[in-house]
């Protein structure tokens, strides 16, 4: 099991690497269309929302927060998959991370991306959301700081900021390596965006210095993303949102669904670009490692919720917790232990089960689990409010049906663009450093 | 002093005749919903009446509760709204601003009462409501919340018109459309800072109580109903 990637001679690295870069196959242009046209019924889905109204959707009082919400939970949680893990394995110097990294810090880009869309979606008059900005303006209001909402926005405005600026640093070298790309708009695109690299030890040292300082800086905005995503819920009144471990609780379900996106992604680009040699048995079985943890960790938080709750009895709470354990909503209930808690135990904690192919299936198992977690925190709470008389069920319509595959194949889509325009594996970080060269 | 509106509701008076409602649905321009999207839970009643069984049958007994915005003190339902859209006027009303609303629907979200209601769609009248709209109340656009306002209009008219008649407002003076309209007079309507109003009074009852008083919310609706 010897074999890592820093063996081999660094231009065979590079041209493996860059490789993928050129040349259109069919099955890519096919995926691209396909995506393409998913993507665009769901924009079609949210222009027929925004002309007739919130009603198109499934929402009903009491329940507002529907499938939007659960998705916007999900992709913001999603983005922690990247920078956080990233970070973390930079900070602690994992010599392992290098090739997962980049692939890791687009996924948290493109998921921020989808994921900042749904405050927007959900919104009863979506062309007016740049009221929540504080900005001068003609109802002479700031946005009200007191509110959790505001306290989202400028959280995710300043995570979308920082992991962008967190995906391109290390991809300047990169894009210095193909600015020499032979055809004339990918030149100009390179030359462009690697601002003048010319890789000078001064140029390294800033650099080095710039990463680190955004690994330090990207790990506290990630955290205290989640965590405000969660306040969203905590901070209300509502029965099982009320709760003071939602932020803790809520960074852990982001991280744990994270590492699982990243080892799907991973397992995808090993297979379509052919990188068995960069992408080995030993960084799956690191990064399953790591989700195996966060099951763990997960499943102490769920069970720390839930045990609290229905040893407490509060009659308002209960009724969300009867409707979640065992009524409407437990067959989702029991289905999210199952994929989030006992998949993960059983293919990643037994060692001769622990594959690249199961951890595939588990991290899979666990995208799933995670987003029904969402939806299990979102809408039983709100069908069955305090006061009895008010509760309510919810289904979603085609709409938001249409809508949430959209975003799935948008992260597809932008994935694909992205691996085509850059090295989704970072190439400069395997050149050997100087003083070894010769 | 600044005023403190505020209603009692008596319980033990009330027949659940739904005479409030309709009352409101008039005087507040609320939307038809249709027995479509009211079957779906989407009619705008901005006081519904709840009711409560005890008993089994034949033995039962139902009680009624008209339930409409509270007007907390303590509104959960102003801090969470990111464009104050919501919030509390001078003389104690959770008010609405729909001009501001962007239809967060974390307001609705945030109170205990589930009594705030949004438009689904453009609001609609079928033929001939359209021409029976209150000229003293906006009609609100699809896409924002909408509440109980305690009749904002009528305060504002009763006080207008005292004003130029050069009187001052007195106890009873003001009505909201529900209150004004309960034929069994279970419901109270005036200031709670004035200690001689009938609603004051009302208030310092041993029959007083509530709703879901215990989550700190201070509601300015008093509920009056025997103990058991």
């Amino acid at each position: 099991m010897a074999t890592t990637p820093e063996l081999l001679p660094y231009g065979r690295i590079r041209e493996d690497l860059f490789r993928p870069l050129s040349g259109v196959s069919r099955n890519y242009v096919l995926a691209t269309v396909v995506a393409f046209v998913i993507g665009a019924a769901g924009l079609v889905a949210w222009g027929h929302q925004l002309r007739s109204g919130m009603g198109v959707t499934g929402l009903r009082r009491p329940v507002f927060w529907g499938f939007y919400l659960v998705n916007f939970v999900f992709w913001i949680g999603i983005s922690h998959a990247g920078t956080l893990i990233s970070a973390i394995l930079r900070l602690t110097d994992a010599a392992w991370r290098k090739p997962v990294t980049r692939a890791a810090e687009a996924i948290t880009v493109f998921a921020l991306m989808i994921g900042a869309m749904f405050p927007i979606i959900h919104l009863g008059r979506g062309w007016l959301f740049y009221w929540l900005f504080p900005y001068p303006n003609g109802r002479l209001l700031w946005p009200n700081f007191r509110s959790p909402l505001l306290w989202d926005v400028t959280a995710i405005t300043t995570y979308l900021t920082g992991s962008v600026i967190y995906l391109y640093l290390p991809l300047i070298p990169d894009l210095a390596q193909l600015a020499e790309h032979r055809t004339l708009w990918r030149r100009t695109l390179y030359r462009t965006l690697s601002l003048g690299w010319t890789g000078s030890d001064r140029e390294w040292h800033a650099l080095e210095r710039a990463m680190k300082l955004m690994a330090g800086m990207i790990l506290a905005v990630a955290v205290s993303v989640h965590t405000v995503v969660a306040w969203d819920f905590a901070m209300t009144v509502a029965p099982m949102w009320h709760s003071t471990i939602f932020g803790p609780y809520f960074v852990t379900g982001a991280i744990f669904s994270g590492i699982a996106a990243l080892i799907v992604v991973l397992a995808a680009l090993r297979k379509i670009l052919h990188l068995e040699f960069y992408l080995t048995r030993h960084h799956f079985n690191n990064l399953a490692k790591l989700l195996l943890l966060m099951s763990l960790l997960w499943f102490y938080f769920t069970m720390a919720e839930n045990l609290t709750v229905w040893y407490g009895n509060d009659p308002g709470e209960m009724a969300v917790f009867a409707a979640r354990t065992r009524a409407r909503y437990a067959p989702y209930f029991w289905t999210m232990v199952l994929l989030n808690f006992v998949v993960p135990l059983v293919l990643l904690g037994i060692r001769r089960l622990r594959t690249i192919r199961t951890a595939t299936i588990a991290s899979a198992c666990v995208l799933v689990g995670m987003w029904l977690e969402r939806y299990l925190i979102i809408v039983p709470t709100l069908a069955n409010p305090r006061l009895a008389s008010a509760s309510s069920t919810y289904t979603p319509s085609w709409v938001e049906l249409a809508i949430t595959a959209a975003t799935f194949a948008a992260m597809v889509m932008l994935y694909m663009v992205f691996s085509k325009l850059f090295p989704i594996i970072a190439v400069w970080e395997f050149k050997p450093h100087p003083l070894e060269e010769e | 002093m600044e005023r403190r509106w505020g209603m009692t509701i008596d319980l033990d008076r009330c027949t659940g005749c739904q005479a409030c409602v309709v009352a409101c649905h008039a005087e507040n321009n609320l939307p038809v919903s249709g027995p479509v999207e009211a079957a779906k839970g989407r009619a705008v009643h901005w006081i519904r009446v709840d009711r409560y069984y005890e008993g089994t049958f034949p033995d039962v007994k139902v009680k009624y509760m008209p339930v409409m915005c509270q007007h907390c003190d303590d509104a959960p339902c102003e801090p969470v709204c990111p464009v104050y859209a919501t919030y509390h006027n001078a003389e104690g009303l959770n008010v609405q601003v729909y001009n501001r609303c962007v239809g967060t629907f974390y307001c609705a979200n945030n109170c205990p009462y589930t009594v705030r209601y949004f438009n689904w769609f453009e609001p609609e009248w079928p033929e001939p409501l359209q021409l029976q709209h209150n000229p003293d109340v906006a009609v609100r656009p699809g896409g924002v919340m909408e509440k109980c306002t305690f009749c904002i209009q009528r305060i504002k008219r009763t006080k207008q018109d005292a004003a130029q008649e050069g009187r001052p407002v007195v106890d009873g003076d003001v009505q909201p459309a529900c209150v004004q309209s309960c034929p069994a007079e279970a419901m109270t309507f005036g200031d709670l800072n004035d200690p001689n109003s009938k609603v004051s009074r009302l208030a310092e009852s041993g029959r007083a109580t509530r709703l879901l008083e215990e989550l700190g919310t201070k509601p300015k609706v008093i509920y009056l109903q025997r103990g058991k």
